[in-house]
């Protein structure tokens, strides 16, 4: 009986929970700001794009049910919802980017650039050009997320098609390979011209290395610099239960933010980032012991995360809407964990970090939370919706989506 | 009396049976526990687009028994549909797993979260020829 009780608060606390949450598409916000569901179930939205006008392009994962893998929408009447939505595009992938009237969309192999008109419709459906082709592509850390700097080159991350280089990827004990022969190919990010078609890897230059998987980048104006998060490398505990516990494991190492400049080595796989020790730590596939450092010359991160929380979309915020705070700092959607368990998941959330003259000037902290419908994620399916991608709209309100049903929340300050 | 002997054999019998069971899936479970579970979850869901799922997927509960079992000992690096979905992190290669154990984190596997399907024996595992 005590048991249906219980039951009973708790559906009436839920109820509250939900009833309350509506009032801002489910998320719990700083005071004075609040959401729009913007689109929903469009599918598997990775990264998202907008147009100066405010036209929404969103990257599917997949094709969603009606075989569109690019989705168009457009807000029509202001109200804070898409009305106007249409779809393209067979290929999955994650990168989208417009500037100007171009628009850039990824597979896991290669760049494609559409042309828009004046209504920000794109007039080459099924002839876009090819601007890169056949990168490396070997399932693990395979999107492709892209940036342009203010010169139109295009920068693209090509992960690491491994964990932490071993001989054998993520077989216990397996050594880590000397030079990394990944590497040369893969690891990094690649520099690319934005208007030269059929590029392959020879006609670009790999820009920064020792980069496991980046899947949120952008480039900073004020800074005129780069800026990457990067994925940390999993299972320390269960390869390394002599250095590892299970509660070390769910905090190291860190997800991490690099600026980088041109010939950057950020130090994977050699080391990992302890954010406890503030160290770049040897990696254990190379001879550590959770101790000893390594690549003493690798850069340090300049934002340091705690683990597994997945930096899947960085953002720049240049607009004037939000309060001055907000003002040039950065926001990440972290598409929340899967190897803290046992332990339960983090990071389901938009995080910012402030930002003054292009360093970070205090602590990251949660701006956008509430994406998962449940305080406490045990197991990453359970999550309703996880944020992936980030892009600003022109009247300075932050739209977030995710890549579980594809959902697009549009966050606004209201005063 | 005779009657009351029947029974008590008969209850012994149902008991030790899944007793055995039992013992089965406590062992299957420790294992999946220290080795799967950091990747295919405590309920079995895996990670969207990362970790297959074992909870509900028609691999798993299938009939295909000398397939499991090679996956377990060898690992999985292929890009396969399963059930529509595609997952893109390789699987660990356990060859120091027994082939008591295999049969055990096998049966624990097929018999747990929604998954109800046949036990996997020693003889099953032992019938799987090695790399």
């Amino acid at each position: 009986m005590k048991k249906i009780q219980n039951l009973f608060l708790l559906s009436i606390l839920m109820m509250a929970c939900t009833a309350k949450a509506q009032d801002n598409a489910g998320l719990r916000l700083p005071a004075g700001f609040s959401a729009t569901l913007f689109a929903n179930n469009i599918g598997s939205s990775r990264h998202i794009t907008i147009t100066p006008s405010g036209v929404v392009f969103a990257k599917l994962n997949a094709p969603n049910k009606e075989g569109k893998a690019i989705i168009r929408l457009e807000d029509t009447n202001k109200d804070g919802i898409a009305e106007k939505i249409s779809g393209w595009g067979e290929y999955g992938g994650t990168g989208i980017y417009v500037r100007g009237k171009n628009l850039y969309a990824s597979s896991d192999q290669g760049i494609f650039l559409y042309q828009l008109n004046d209504q920000d419709e794109v007039i080459n459906l099924t002839s876009p050009k090819v601007i890169v082709k056949d990168l490396l592509d070997r399932r693990q850390h395979s999107s492709k997320s892209i940036t342009l700097d203010p010169q139109g080159n295009i920068y693209v991350n090509i992960g690491a098609y491994s964990n932490a280089c071993q001989e054998k990827d993520r077989m216990p004990g397996s050594k880590g390979m000397t030079p990394c022969p990944i590497l040369d190919s893969a690891g990094g990010i690649w520099k690319f011209d934005g208007q030269k078609e059929n590029q392959v890897y020879g006609d670009g230059k790999r820009y920064a290395t020792g980069l496991r998987n980046v899947i949120g980048l952008d480039w900073n104006t004020k800074t005129n610099s780069l800026f990457v998060t990067q994925h940390g490398r999993d299972q320390l505990n269960s390869f390394y239960p002599q250095y590892f516990s299970d509660n070390q494991n769910a905090e190291l190492p860190a997800e991490t933010m690099y600026e980088v400049k041109e010939g950057d080595d950020c130090g994977w796989p050699y080391v990992y980032y302890d954010p406890y020790q503030k160290k770049k730590i040897l990696s254990p596939e190379y001879g550590g012991d959770g101790k000893k450092e390594g690549a003493p010359n690798a850069l340090s991160p300049i934002v340091a995360f705690p683990a597994h929380m997945a930096p899947m979309s960085l953002l720049f915020y240049k607009g004037n809407q939000f309060p001055e705070k907000y003002q040039q700092g950065a926001f990440i959607a972290f598409h929340g964990s899967w190897n803290r368990a046992p332990l339960p998941q983090e990071g389901y959330f938009v995080a910012f970090v402030p930002f003054k003259n292009g360093k970070p000037s205090g602590d990251w902290e949660i701006f956008a939370n509430g994406f998962a419908g449940t305080d406490i994620v045990t197991n990453p399916r359970l999550a309703k919706a996880r944020p992936c991608g980030l892009a600003e709209g022109p009247d300075g309100s932050l739209y977030v989506c995710d890549d579980n049903k594809g959902a697009i929340f549009k966050i606004s300050f209201n005063k | 009396m005779k009657n009351i002997c029947k029974i008590f054999f008969l209850l012994l019998l149902i008991f030790s049976g899944s007793n055995l069971f039992a013992q089965n899936m406590a062992n299957g479970k420790k294992i999946y526990e220290t080795r799967c579970l950091v990747c295919h979850q405590a309920d079995g869901g895996g990670v969207p687009n990362m970790n297959a799922p074992l909870d509900g997927s028609s691999n798993v509960v299938g009939n295909d028994i000398a397939r499991l079992v090679k996956i377990i000992r060898n690992g999985y690096n292929e890009r396969v549909s399963l059930d529509g979905y595609y997952y893109s992190n390789a699987m660990t290669a356990n060859p120091d797993l027994k082939d008591a154990a295999i049969a055990d984190v096998l049966t624990y596997i097929r018999n747990s979260w929604s998954n109800k399907a046949s036990v996997v024996t020693l003889a099953q595992v032992q019938k799987v020829k090695k790399k």
